[in-house]
């Protein structure tokens, strides 16, 4: 079999999973949702939600990746599902590019929603020049983020800790995301009166990002799970 | 039978029961004394500096444990791609990168403290959203995770392919993280020392006292990664007998003695 049909096969795997499951639908989302309301609490001013609502869109985007992660994982490593499929002897290759694909798919439906939140509860605005930056933003950040959350879920999957290990290992990498995305975005919504043209070098920080993880990723994902 | 004995250990180590060797006492001596040295020259010889006063004395401690915490996670970079990469995966790499990302992670610890410190009496608060600044708690924090990555547990050799990975993927993280926090902002003072332009455009007692600071930090390190290394190695030694002593007995209890 090619390798690109073991990727489609595993990334609809995991999403026919989660249509039966639903529990990213009825769980993680909603979690994302009340992380976007608490914010409004602590912060307590519509002003200042107003001025940071594209941070705090990915900070809970981050949050939610943390516990997207472990489900993507959990459905593997539950059952032995992962050492099976390497038993099999597939391309661990294969494995990586799937996951980090049903991961970058559900990453994505989580951050519109997030940003559609956002747009309610702190009053951003949406502009239409901004809404190819906005798009591109979206797609560089979930790829490089879908990438960092399948190598190193896939590092700390089986074994024990490794809920409290991930956060530690994960926020450091994806510290340029936050840095790029927000920014951009903040350029997209014009937020502080930014212009949408500051934002496409950050779009390349974040595509350079996505770019280097993809590959680092599928160098070291088979090493991490031939175990 | 076990997998440590393809590893040549350190030949006292694993018979005496320390970690210490004639060549590291007489490098502990020498650390000593260039310590000593380093605290005649950095408080007593050189002179205080016109702009930053007395503070200028902690940048002895805190420009040489930076530039020694950026070699020990180099090492921690080439012990992980040699374990990785080499014909015999060596565990013995993977102890020297593993020892090394510890004692680094010390001395980041120790630049931050010392630097914040100096903040305070030079800018007047502990800490700023500066670049560089950024960048060393976010190194700090990532090696904190790939030693946390080293007690995951599992076998020798698991360990050393997780860390080894972890180890190298830091050298793709640290120039993005490095790349982005610097388009962030950037305020720190620019390098003096390392400056591309190659002036070094300070007093000479004070060059000379952070020679010998870099000397003294560069020492404690070496000493620190040799006992470090043999510590690790006995501990490894130790998981693997006691398994082969578990084995045995039950081995024993099964033939009914």
């Amino acid at each position: 079999m090619k390798r690109r049909q073991i990727i489609q096969l595993i990334a609809a795997k995991d999403l026919r999973i989660e249509r039966h499951s639903r529990v990213v639908a009825n769980q993680i989302l909603p979690f994302a949702g009340v992380t976007m309301v608490m914010f409004g609490f602590a912060l307590d001013s519509s002003d200042v939600l107003e001025r940071v609502a594209p941070g705090l869109v990915w900070l809970a985007t981050l949050f939610s990746l943390l516990v997207l992660v472990q489900r993507t994982f959990a459905i593997e490593t539950d059952d032995g599902a992962l050492d099976a499929l390497r038993v099999a002897g597939v391309d661990p290759v294969a494995i990586f590019w799937g996951k980090a694909l049903a991961l970058a798919v559900q990453l994505a439906v989580l951050e519109v929603v997030l940003l559609g939140a956002a747009l309610v509860l702190y009053g951003a605005e949406m502009h239409v020049g901004g809404v190819l930056l906005l798009v591109t933003t979206l797609v560089a950040a979930t790829c490089g983020l879908a990438a960092v959350g399948t190598l190193y879920g896939g590092l700390a999957a089986g074994f024990k800790g490794r809920e409290t290990l991930l956060p530690l290992l994960v926020f450091p990498v994806v510290a340029p995301v936050l840095i790029g995305a927000t920014r951009a975005v903040e350029s997209a919504l014009g937020t502080a009166g930014a212009a949408v043209s500051e934002g496409w070098p950050w779009v390349g920080l974040l595509a350079v990002f996505a770019v280097a993880f993809g590959v680092g990723g599928s160098l070291a994902f088979g090493p991490l799970v031939d175990e | 039978m076990t997998m440590i004995d393809q590893d040549p250990l350190p030949p006292r180590a694993s018979t005496s029961g320390t970690t210490a060797t004639r060549a590291t006492r007489l490098l502990g001596l020498a650390t000593i004394m260039s310590m000593a040295w380093l605290v005649a020259f950095g408080l007593g010889f050189s002179p205080a500096d016109r702009d930053q006063e007395e503070a200028v004395r902690i940048l002895y401690v805190h420009v040489p444990t930076i530039w020694i915490a950026y070699l020990a996670f180099v090492v921690t970079a080439l012990g992980s791609a040699i374990y990785l990469f080499g014909r015999n995966h060596s565990l013995g790499f993977d102890r020297l990168a593993g020892a090394s990302a510890e004692i680094g992670v010390a001395f980041v610890a120790a630049t931050l403290v010392v630097g914040s410190l100096w903040g305070r009496l030079t800018w007047g608060v502990f800490w700023r959203w500066d670049a560089r600044l950024t960048t060393t708690a976010l190194l700090f924090v990532s090696y904190i995770g790939y030693v946390a990555v080293r007690r995951l547990g599992g076998s020798h050799h698991q360990r050393a392919r997780r860390s080894a990975v972890i180890g190298l993927l830091a050298v793709l993280e640290i120039p993005l993280v490095h790349w982005s926090v610097r388009l962030w902002r950037s305020l720190h003072q620019e390098a003096t020392v390392l400056d591309p332009g190659g002036d070094i455009d300070m007093d000479g007692l004070m060059l000379f006292s952070l020679f010998v600071g870099v000397v003294s930090f560069t020492l404690l390190y070496v000493w620190l990664l040799m006992h470090r290394t043999r510590s690790m190695a006995m501990e490894d030694l130790l998981d693997e007998q006691g398994l082969d002593v578990a084995l045995e007995a039950r081995r024993a209890e099964a033939s009914g003695r």
